[in-house]
């Protein structure tokens, strides 16, 4: 049987390169005065996909994206990798959405590709920095789902082990496949984009067929109440420029009540909630 | 660069088999500057990472086999998955069919980074030598494996047989058992001489002692029967491992027909690997130039940055007109070499199909071979040592700091010394092309390019190399009437230098034409030393 893998990227302004006009005065990114990039943990899972595909043969690899038209730009750069093929959701209606509303929308899209074996995506995107869509996908999928990753040591008989970065340390744990992985930056450096591959594709456009798939919220059959602004929960009231002074930190058990102590803390001073 | 596309690509009919063949001339350029694009980046980026690290630790050397320092590997690994091998070859054996224009420019991109490296990187153009020369079968067996990253070597020279080729003594027997060929002997500053696939110049004709005695083969390293003997300690491309090689029966295929060897298959391998030094000798002169001019804008000394002294920023101005004419130089040689080397593929093609050449065609083939033959020891001996000199000047720009191993520019240093000696010392280079002096071939080549229209504002500049011309046409009538029988051979450097300074002012004054913002200032520095040194030729010259 072979091995069908989907890795989910995105296209993100290059906050390396923040200037004085990155936000906007609605408390948005400007994504018109940043470059747009390939985001860097997303590359790492396509690293890691397209090193299970030399080892499996005849594996498969689909990059599905959602975004601007422009995004068609990171799937492209994705075909240029190795990728076999991409999928771009783009929709009017798909814009403006938090991680909730992004994770609904691609799940929708994974419907209408057919759940893979593995689905991988970068830990979190530059921009945003939540690390929520990628579980919150899986759990629209009812997928398992293992968390930073930073290596896939095997991949067979219906379960891939893995070693998961955790603080002070690593994990290796083992799941069942189908899952879903969010993989750490710095598990793999990329590969580089290959000459033929990129003068193959480098008219590849867009398109309902083909290569490069273009999808509407329509087309992936997705409740629009559920996209874009209008299912967003998540409001921007205001944005800060942030230097973190403090440097002392707190280590607590997975004791419930010590949970518990920590939530209400923190809603108490208005972190969240 | 249209002519050149039209000749590789014909009438963009391979774009029907192949989806990465271009589908016009517009498109063919985009592929080359997307490739050159991916090659920057690696080079830039994986290259200048690990360029440090693999000059500390070099190659290594167990039970007979090289292993390369781990930046080199990794340098190697990743520039094969970009698809960079055998991007000359023909598409139907796993290349793209690039110029060797574009290659020559993806070459200096990765000297620029690792001149060490882009040995190994370079000799992938060995193959060139066996798509030539070699048959159909032997193309189908190797050309793909190249393609697919199998590294090169060529191995010449002995420990008895340096520049001087003809005495290759390493044996070729055919073994009429197997029926195949054997060598047996050694070879000694092998570049790269761990290689998967190895061009040998050995001596099939037992008795002889001569270079007609001498022919191509090919050696597979999966084959077995080529042993590492050691590593040279070098003073610098530690990157690229010079090995000393015992052939003990080794099995190895014929290249072309025997006797062929050096006469003619080891000439158009040199041709070609020179035009790979001189590609390196660029790129060293660009490294030690960016760097001296980022040291001279950060260094304060006397209260203010070193450049503002006029003693620094001369010596800045002369480096990078240097680089800018060397460049020029060695592009035009590389167009040459694509014409007249597109136009035998069309040959080789026509044959096949039972059909010549035209009569036009034929004469451009010889002409352009002719111009190429004739810049190739130009480029590679003037690039050689002017990257030498850019080397001493950036390094003198960094004082003390310069001769610590913290900088990069004593690396550069180290590395540029060895351009001016290997594929033929500068003194060979000037052997090759003192023909080319005395026949006149680069005088008729500055006298139509001073024909070439150009700017008003370059049009003074070529009236004074219309002046550069006339003392180089002197000066040659004068050795040539000398009656002192060696006259020629002690003129010869000097007459190769005035040649190439006229070309490559002619060459800086096109692109002065075309992008003023970039070449103006170097053509003003490099129209001054150019004068400067035809005068001084000339005048020793004069006492002959």
């Amino acid at each position: 049987m072979s091995l069908n893998i989907l890795v989910l990227v995105k296209q993100v302004p290059d906050t390396r390169c923040v200037g004085p006009d990155a936000m906007t005065p609605e408390g948005t990114v400007n994504r018109a005065a940043l470059p747009a990039i390939f985001n860097p943990d997303d590359l790492a899972a396509l690293e890691l996909a397209l090193r299970l595909k030399e080892e499996h043969e005849g594996a498969r690899i689909t990059v599905l994206t959602m975004g601007l038209p422009k995004a068609a730009e990171v799937l492209r750069e994705s075909l240029y990798r190795g990728a076999d093929d991409a999928v771009l959701l783009t929709d009017r209606a798909l814009g403006g959405a938090d991680t909730l509303a992004t994770s609904y929308a691609l799940a929708c899209a994974i419907r209408k590709i057919g759940t893979p074996d593995l689905i991988l995506c970068g830990r979190q995107a530059i921009d945003g920095d939540t690390a929520q869509v990628g579980p919150q996908v899986a759990e629209k999928l009812a997928l398992p789902q293992v968390t930073c990753v930073e290596r896939i040591e095997q991949l067979a008989d219906g379960r891939v082990s893995l070693v998961r970065r955790i603080d002070g340390g690593v994990e290796r744990v083992e799941a069942p496949v189908p899952c879903l992985l969010t993989i750490v930056g710095d598990a793999a450096k990329c590969r580089p984009c290959n000459a033929k591959l990129v003068l193959t594709h480098k008219h590849t456009e867009p398109a309902p067929d083909g290569v490069m798939r273009q999808w509407s919220a329509a087309d992936v059959e997705a409740d629009l109440e559920q996209c874009g602004l209008k299912g967003s929960p998540t409001k921007v009231k205001a944005v800060q420029n942030i230097v973190f002074k403090a440097k002392e930190s707190r280590r607590l058990t997975a004791d419930e009540a010590e949970l518990d102590g920590l939530m209400k803390e923190l809603i108490a001073n208005h972190i969240i909630g | 660069m249209e002519r050149i596309v039209a000749l590789k690509e014909g009438n963009f009919q391979e774009r029907e088999e192949f989806p990465f063949a271009p589908k016009d001339y517009a498109d063919a350029m985009d592929s080359y500057d997307r490739v050159l694009s991916i090659v920057g980046e690696i080079a830039a980026t994986t290259l200048a990472d690990n360029a440090e690290s693999v000059d500390e630790e070099g190659a290594h050397l167990a039970g007979g086999r090289v292993t390369y320092a781990r930046g080199t590997a990794e340098n190697l690994r990743v520039l094969h998955q970009a698809g960079t091998s055998g991007m000359t070859m023909p598409r139907r054996y796993g290349g793209l069919n690039f110029p060797i224009t574009p290659y020559t420019m993806c070459d200096e991109l990765i000297a620029q980074r690792d001149a060490g490296f882009s040995n190994i990187w370079s000799l992938q153009n060995c193959i060139h030598t066996l798509y030539e020369f070699g048959s159909e079968e032997q193309r189908q067996k190797y050309i793909p494996r190249v393609c697919n990253g199998a590294t090169m070597s060529m191995d010449l020279t002995e420990p008895d047989a340096g520049s001087d080729l003809q005495s290759v003594m390493l044996r070729a027997t055919y073994d009429e058992a197997a029926g195949e060929w054997r060598l047996n002997g050694v070879k000694r500053f092998i570049t790269n001489g761990d290689a998967d696939l190895h061009l040998v110049l050995a001596r099939s004709e037992a008795g002889t002692t001569d270079g007609r005695g001498l022919s191509m083969f090919i050696y597979d390293k999966e084959r077995g029967g080529v042993d590492v003997r050691r590593i040279e300690n070098k003073m610098g491309i530690h990157g690229s491992p010079t090995c000393e090689l015992t052939f003990r029966d080794a099995p190895a295929e014929l290249v072309g027909s025997t006797r062929m060897g050096l006469i003619k298959y080891v000439m158009a391998l040199m041709n070609g690997a020179r035009l790979g030094i001189a590609a390196q000798s660029v790129a060293l002169s660009q490294a030690a130039y960016d760097e001296a001019l980022a040291y001279a804008g950060e260094r304060r000394q006397f209260g203010k940055a070193i450049i503002e002294f006029p003693a620094v920023k001369d010596m800045l101005d002369l480096m990078k007109a240097r680089l800018d004419a060397g460049r020029a130089l060695l592009y035009q040689c590389a167009r040459y070499v694509d014409i007249y080397k597109a136009l035998e593929d069309v040959e080789r093609t026509r044959k096949a199909a039972g059909e010549v050449l035209t009569p036009e065609e034929r004469q451009e083939m010889k002409k352009y071979a002719r111009l190429a033959d004739a810049l190739t020891p130009l480029a590679k001996g003037m690039n050689s040592e002017m990257c030498n000199q850019n080397c001493y000047d950036g390094l003198q720009i960094h004082g003390g700091s310069g001769y610590m191993k913290e900088y990069p520019i004593q690396r550069y240093y180290r590395d540029a010394r060895i351009t001016s000696i290997y594929e033929g010392t500068t003194q060979l280079q000037v052997v090759a092309a003192t023909r080319y002096v005395t026949s006149g071939v680069y005088l008729a080549l500055c006298r139509e390019m001073e024909e070439q229209p150009v700017t008003p504002e370059v049009q003074p500049y070529q009236e004074r190399s219309r002046r550069m011309a006339d003392l180089l046409e002197q000066a040659t009538q004068k050795v040539k009437d000398a009656t002192a029988p060696d006259a020629l051979d002690h003129m010869a450097r000097r007459l190769y230098e005035m040649a190439a300074l006229c070309v490559m002012s002619h060459l800086l004054q096109y692109n002065a034409a075309q992008r003023p913002d970039l070449f103006a200032r170097s053509l003003e520095t490099f129209m001054d030393y150019a004068e400067a040194e035809l005068a001084k030729h000339f005048t020793i010259i004069g006492k002959v």
